[in-house]
């Protein structure tokens, strides 16, 4: 609570200062979703390093023909499907990739958008009407036609279904940016420092970006896990990572036929998307709940 | 006597904070007769509205009463069920709330708002109801009511906002009105005219008045007795003279002494009085002789207005055709109400505004046709301080990094000498040096704005515009944040550009005053002059709005 301001009287408790991240970090920790998110998602990075360190014991592309649709085994800890493929292995593997494509995406995404929000909400006027175009034009197309342009125009590689997936999300990231720097341009340390003569692109770096910063970061948890679907949803399609590499969609749809003899080939791919998704979105909601300054203050 | 309306018995009541448990009003006893007013004067974190949303049982959910009673004609409220509570808010409780603004639905319209308290009630309904309300607005002195009610929230200026809140608080004709501040966000001449009639309704119906407010002349004008809250506990209740003409607590003395009055004198002659700066005799100014720091001549800012109706005018003149000097190691003052232009002045004058027509000079420099290096170099010597201590500062970095990014910016020191000249300017501003490192949010208001006066001091300017500066700050603290600025200027021979609503407060501090009014200045002179013999009727109007003129 506040006291009376006089001029050497401290107001709280004298501590030293914290650092507001790993004060943001302890908070995520205590979360009961943050926390759960966390274990969730953390499983699943770990399940992708295996796989990509070569660590499990089958790998996702071998074909064994005596061991076609064997269910779940000790051997084969998610059965196999109809070429005798670990699924296990499979999973890992296409986890992986749609990690990879998600990851790429939304980085991208969020440079590009949080970059262009910034401009067009700081400057206004021409670079404004400029980036608000842009953005009205991207939100017309749909992601899987957008996609699917891209991947009939260039070679059909993940880093292809990368870029048609960042290209979909920047503008979300430029919504979601632009709006609160338009309130961050009025404010008077803003304003102090226009007239001390700091240049727009200090101030954007400077006293802009830091500032908007718990926004963008809870909206890189939940983008990450709306483009892990757009991803699947592609390759159900036919139209994500090209075969015969793993992909989490392009599984579920192979493994369409099968439901009835192997449930095993449709269950488990499901099973471990809806995890990361669902994990990513508990993780969004923490850090968002960790980031807010009025949850911060009620410890 | 009568039984009173309103009785607290030491009442006392915690917030759950985390683990800790916080007593935000304690022991507090307070009474009111029917048809009295009564005033709850403290500053802000005193626990004057805790204390009165207890009484609404409003609290918020962490808050409870630890102990004692508040009775109700008689009814102990702390034991009522939640379905009488609801009965008792609106019907016998009326509550008239801080701001206007963001007080009323902007999608309904006034009279259905105003209608919805007396339906809620079962005190009437259909036409009754439509009867009733234009009764209402008529009586809160709305002009037109029956066209009025229909109308939305934005279509209303605040005084009309405030008085429609005001209606509704009224509305079910209750015994007891809580009034939390109700005047403090608009335009003094708006406050008078609200409070009059408020004042005029509340007798006629026999309505008792908790106001609760931060001014301790306005409680005096307007209310019978006063209780003074700090931290969270009653240090005097008295009637209302007796508080004003003999206080007994340090406290009331304390803020009667800061309250800044008309017939207060100059805080301090500025540049000629260095010498005897204890020298009582007020030498007078000359402003005249002094060199002009900036000239201000025929400015004008025109605003175009996108949604035109078709017939009406297409642009807005904000500010029109302004012209003054302000002389180097002076004082100039811009006082009106709110939309009277004087910010959009200073931020023209800052160069955060583009000039439509007519010339800011400074120093010779005129700014329109300034090179960008010489604009560059001409922020070195103007620098601002805002309103809001808690938008001033950027939340993300410490004291010593707002501090000092000027002198970044300008690129004057190496880092251990900027470190250097951060402890000294904390200390010009009697903060200690071991703030540097703290974050805005563990500073207190007034704390905060006085680094953001080390910041504009930072690269040693001739000008410092100083636009509502003290206007959000306590009184005490606002009189040594007044103090301090009138001590720098003595030291550093620096000129301020003052903007101010508050004549009180220019009459202290400025050598020179201009009155503006809707874009324009209206009138001009020595804060003496002007004060004492006001000639333009708006300038007489303002003066005599300032609650507790006459009282001191």
């Amino acid at each position: 609570m506040s006291a009376l301001d006089s001029t050497g009287a401290p107001v709280q408790s004298v501590q030293p200062r914290r650092r507001a991240g790993r004060d943001a970090w302890r908070m995520l920790r205590r979360s009961p979703t943050g926390l759960a998110g966390l274990v969730l998602v953390g499983a699943i990075v770990l399940l992708c390093l295996a796989s990509a360190s070569g660590l499990l014991p089958h790998d996702p592309l071998a074909q064994e023909a005596a061991q076609r649709m064997s269910p779940p085994s000790a051997e084969h800890w998610f059965g196999t499907d109809r070429f005798g493929r670990d699924v296990f292995a499979r999973v890992a593997a296409g986890v992986a990739n749609s990690a990879r494509i998600a990851l790429v995406a939304v980085a991208f995404s969020t440079i590009a958008g949080t970059i262009g929000g910034i401009v067009a909400g700081y400057l206004r006027g021409a670079p404004d009407a400029a980036v608000s175009g842009i953005t009205n034009v991207l939100f017309a197309f749909p992601p899987l036609l957008l996609a699917l342009t891209l991947a009939s125009v260039f070679a059909r590689t993940w880093f292809t279904i990368a870029v048609a997936i960042a290209i979909v999300y920047t503008p979300i990231f430029i919504r979601v940016t632009r709006g609160p720097v338009l309130t961050l341009r009025e404010i008077d340390f803003v304003r102090a420092a226009r007239a001390t003569g700091q240049s727009s692109a200090a101030i954007m770096a400077r006293h802009i970006l830091p500032n908007i910063a718990s926004i963008v970061i809870v909206q890189v948890t939940l983008s990450l896990s709306w483009a892990v679907l757009t991803e699947a949803s592609l390759s159900f399609l036919g139209l994500g990572t090209p075969p015969p590499a793993p992909s989490l969609g392009s599984m579920v749809y192979e493994a369409r036929t099968l439901v009835a003899l192997a449930p095993w080939t449709m269950v488990f791919p499901g099973l471990v998307m809806v995890v990361l998704v669902v994990g990513l979105n508990l993780l969004g909601d923490g850090v968002r709940d960790a980031l807010d300054p009025q949850s911060r203050g009620k410890r | 006597m009568t039984r009173p309306v309103l009785q607290i018995s030491g009442l006392t009541v915690a917030f759950q904070i985390g683990r800790q448990t916080v007593e935000a009003v304690s022991q507090v006893d307070l009474e009111i007769a029917p048809g009295q007013t009564v005033a709850l004067v403290g500053e802000s974190g005193s626990g004057k509205t805790t204390t009165a949303s207890t009484v609404n049982r409003l609290l918020p959910e962490n808050g409870r009463i630890t102990a004692g009673r508040i009775l109700i004609d008689g009814r102990d409220i702390a034991h009522l069920p939640e379905s009488e509570m609801i009965q008792l808010r609106g019907a016998g409780i009326g509550l008239v709330p801080q701001d206007p603004m963001s007080n009323l639905n902007p999608l309904m319209r006034i009279g259905q708002q105003i209608g919805e308290a007396l339906e809620v009630h079962g005190l009437s309904h259909g036409s009754e109801t439509d009867r009733k309300v234009i009764e209402l607005l008529e009586m809160v002195g709305i002009p037109e009511p029956v066209r009025r009610a229909r109308q939305y929230p934005h279509e209303f200026s605040g005084g009309m906002r405030q008085r429609a809140l005001i209606a509704m608080g009224l509305a079910c004709r209750p015994r007891l009105l809580i009034a939390d501040e109700p005047t403090s966000a608009l335009d003094v001449t708006v406050q008078r005219r609200i409070l009059d009639q408020l004042g005029q309704l509340t007798a006629e119906l026999g309505t008792a008045v908790l106001l609760i407010t931060h001014d301790l002349p306005l409680a005096a004008e307007r209310a019978d007795r006063i209780v003074v809250m700090h931290q969270g506990r009653v240090v005097e209740q008295g009637p209302s003279q007796d508080i004003l003409r003999r206080p007994q607590h340090e406290y009331t003395k304390q803020l009667l002494q800061a309250a800044p009055s008309l017939s207060s004198q100059r805080r301090r002659r500025s540049v000629e009085s260095t010498e005897r700066p204890t020298d009582p005799q007020p030498t007078d100014p000359a402003p005249a002789a002094a060199t002009a720091l900036v000239e201000v001549e025929g400015l004008t800012k025109v605003y175009p207005l996108r949604l035109a109706q078709p017939g009406q005018p297409t642009s807005f003149t904000a500010v029109d055709a302004v012209s003054f000097t302000i002389p180097a190691g002076r004082t100039v003052s811009l006082v009106g109400e709110s939309g009277s232009g004087k910010s959009t002045t200073a931020n023209m004058i800052l160069g955060l505004e583009e000039i439509s027509a007519g010339a800011v000079r400074f120093a010779g420099l005129d700014l329109a046709s300034a090179k960008p290096a010489q604009l560059f170099a001409m922020r070195r010597r103007v620098q601002p301080v805002f309103q809001d201590p808690f938008a001033s500062l950027d939340p993300r970095r410490s004291v010593a990094q707002s501090i000092a990014e000027p002198l970044r910016v300008h690129r004057v020191l190496d880092s251990a000498g900027r470190r250097r000249r951060v402890s000294e300017l904390l200390d010009d501003v009697a903060l200690p040096a071991s703030f540097a490192d703290r974050l805005p949010h563990e500073l207190s208001g007034g704390q905060r704005q006085r680094v953001a006066i080390a910041r504009a001091l930072a690269l040693e300017p001739d000008l410092v515009v100083l636009d509502e500066a003290v206007s959000a700050l306590d009184v005490l603290v606002q009189a040594q944040i007044l103090e301090l600025l009138a001590d720098l200027q003595s030291r550093l021979s620096l000129s301020y550009l003052f903007i101010s609503h508050d004549l009180a407060v220019v009459r202290l501090v400025s050598d020179l005053v201009h009155v503006m009014r809707q874009g324009q200045i209206v009138e001009s002179g020595s804060p003496d002059d002007l004060f004492d013999s006001p000639q333009h009727p708006y300038t007489q109007e303002l003066l005599a709005a300032i609650p507790g003129a006459g009282l001191i």
